[in-house]
């Protein structure tokens, strides 16, 4: 079986790859670029451990082929932490202890990046509707929807700081 | 398994045609990949349709909306126009996932899925869309009530492809709405949907109307009788009492651990009654 190139950008890298036609999107991320913060749970777009955005938008990377990410722009759970700085959502679920076993938390974590990018002061319920397609077994979710909230409140303190020194 | 990408409509109906084996398209995958995933299904070809501008775009006219095959339901909940004409349409569609699907599923796959329980297609049935089919024989347009044939089959004949949705212009003083019953908040199939489109005369009295019915039979319903409850009224309560019944008489459904024969026939007319007001209220009546 002939592969197929693709030639994409992951977190803001330019990065090529050869895979197979059936091959997903997670498959390729794990297995072939060695990025393991996308976790492989169901494999059938249920739990949201594999989420990603493409083009900006979150999907599950399940049910994304390898193939489709040609000349698209992907960002993964490696790229949310600048260099060493957590983002304020990374060190927010380790202050409230918004994991347990941590196979759910990269799909979480990227899953409320993307909320709070478009919309950076939610609602429990905003949260709660938003995080829906990721699923935890071990918190029962508040600590994590409280997490949230509170990183919610740290990007908008962070973006008040970056407005008031660009004045 | 090939995946061929292609740029217009005709290479990719050409590409399913001269398919040895089994070829499927590829939009959102939320369906197609599970199915691959699972093994239920193992294409020779998979044609992705997201490179075909046409599929990629929801544009207005002034004889209404279409909709690209390959548009993610997200996008039709951001699109404020659409969701204005058609805002039974866009919630129905809305309903479907979690985000992470929302972002990847459209109504086409929806309706070729051919799920008796798609959220989106009794949505799209009320609201008289339309889809534009693209074959080896050319492209024909047919009524979105004429596409599925039972639970998991279409009437697209081989080589076909939808291309894109169309739906029409509301005339003034239309409204639409969806509603569907799930055990919990989000996240579910329907045990029942119900869809309801109409338009008012200058007096509040509906003057046409178009009511259907997800997950109670092997295809959506759409339900003339209902239709012709609620013309001529103000959704008194006669006429609702009238609606009901006819949506119950036209339920056809299976027991099974989402709910009973009886329960989705009960189901079924409240929900088509709510969906009545609702889309009553969005057309003007009060």
């Amino acid at each position: 079986m002939s592969g197929i190139h693709v030639s994409t950008t992951i977190n803001g890298d330019p990065v090529e790859f050869v895979c197979q036609p059936g091959e997903t999107l997670l498959d390729v991320l794990r297995d072939r670029l060695r990025l393991t913060g996308s976790k492989d749970g169901c494999g059938t777009g249920d739990c949201g451990a594999c989420s990603v955005t493409v083009d900006g938008r979150l999907v599950c990377s399940c049910l994304v082929l390898g193939a489709e990410a040609e000349g698209r722009e992907v960002t993964t759970i490696e790229g949310l932490a600048d260099g060493e700085n957590l983002h304020p959502l990374q060190s927010k679920f380790i202050e409230h202890a918004a994991l347990q076993c941590g196979i759910c938390t990269p799909g979480f974590l990227v899953a409320a990046k993307a909320l709070l990018d478009r919309n950076s002061n939610p609602t429990e319920e905003e949260i709660r509707f938003a995080l829906a397609g990721n699923l935890c077994r071990c918190t029962g979710y508040d600590k994590i929807v409280r997490a949230v909230s509170a990183a919610a409140t740290e990007v908008r303190k962070q973006e008040g700081r970056k407005q008031r020194r660009s004045f | 398994m090939r995946y061929a990408a292609p740029t217009t409509t005709r290479e990719a109906a050409a590409l399913i045609a001269k398919a040895k084996g089994r070829a499927f398209v590829l939009a959102g995958g939320t369906d197609l990949l599970v199915r691959m995933k699972i093994g239920t299904i193992e294409p020779e070809l998979v044609v992705d349709i997201k490179r075909i501008p046409a599929t990629q775009s929801i544009t207005k006219s002034a004889t209404g909306f279409r909709i690209g095959a390959g548009v993610p339901t997200a996008a039709m909940g951001e699109n404020n126009a659409l969701k204005k004409a058609w805002p039974g349409v866009v919630e129905a569609a809305n309903l479907i996932g979690s985000d992470q699907i929302q972002n990847r599923c459209t109504i086409v796959g929806n309706l070729c899925n051919a799920s008796p329980a798609a959220d989106s297609v009794p949505a799209l049935i009320a609201a008289g869309a339309k889809a534009a089919i693209v074959g080896p024989r050319g492209r024909r347009t047919v009524a979105v009530d004429k596409i599925v044939t039972g639970p998991g089959t279409t009437s697209l004949k081989k080589g076909e492809f939808i291309e894109a949705i169309t739906l029409p212009r509301p005339p003034p003083r239309s409204g639409d709405a969806y509603l569907r019953f799930i055990p919990r908040t989000e996240m579910d199939i329907a045990v029942v949907g119900a869809g309801v489109s109409l338009t008012l005369g200058p007096n509040g009295v509906v003057k046409k109307a178009r009511v259907t019915l997800g997950a109670v039979a092997p295809t959506v319903v759409l339900v003339p009788a209902a239709a012709r409850a609620i013309t001529g009224t103000r959704l008194e309560d006669v006429a609702l009492a009238k609606l009901a019944a006819a949506c119950e008489a036209a339920c056809n459904p299976i027991d099974d651990m989402r709910g009973t024969i009886e329960y989705r026939t009960e189901v079924a007319g409240v929900l088509a009654r709510r969906a009545a007001k609702i889309a009553y209220q969005r057309a003007g009546g009060n």
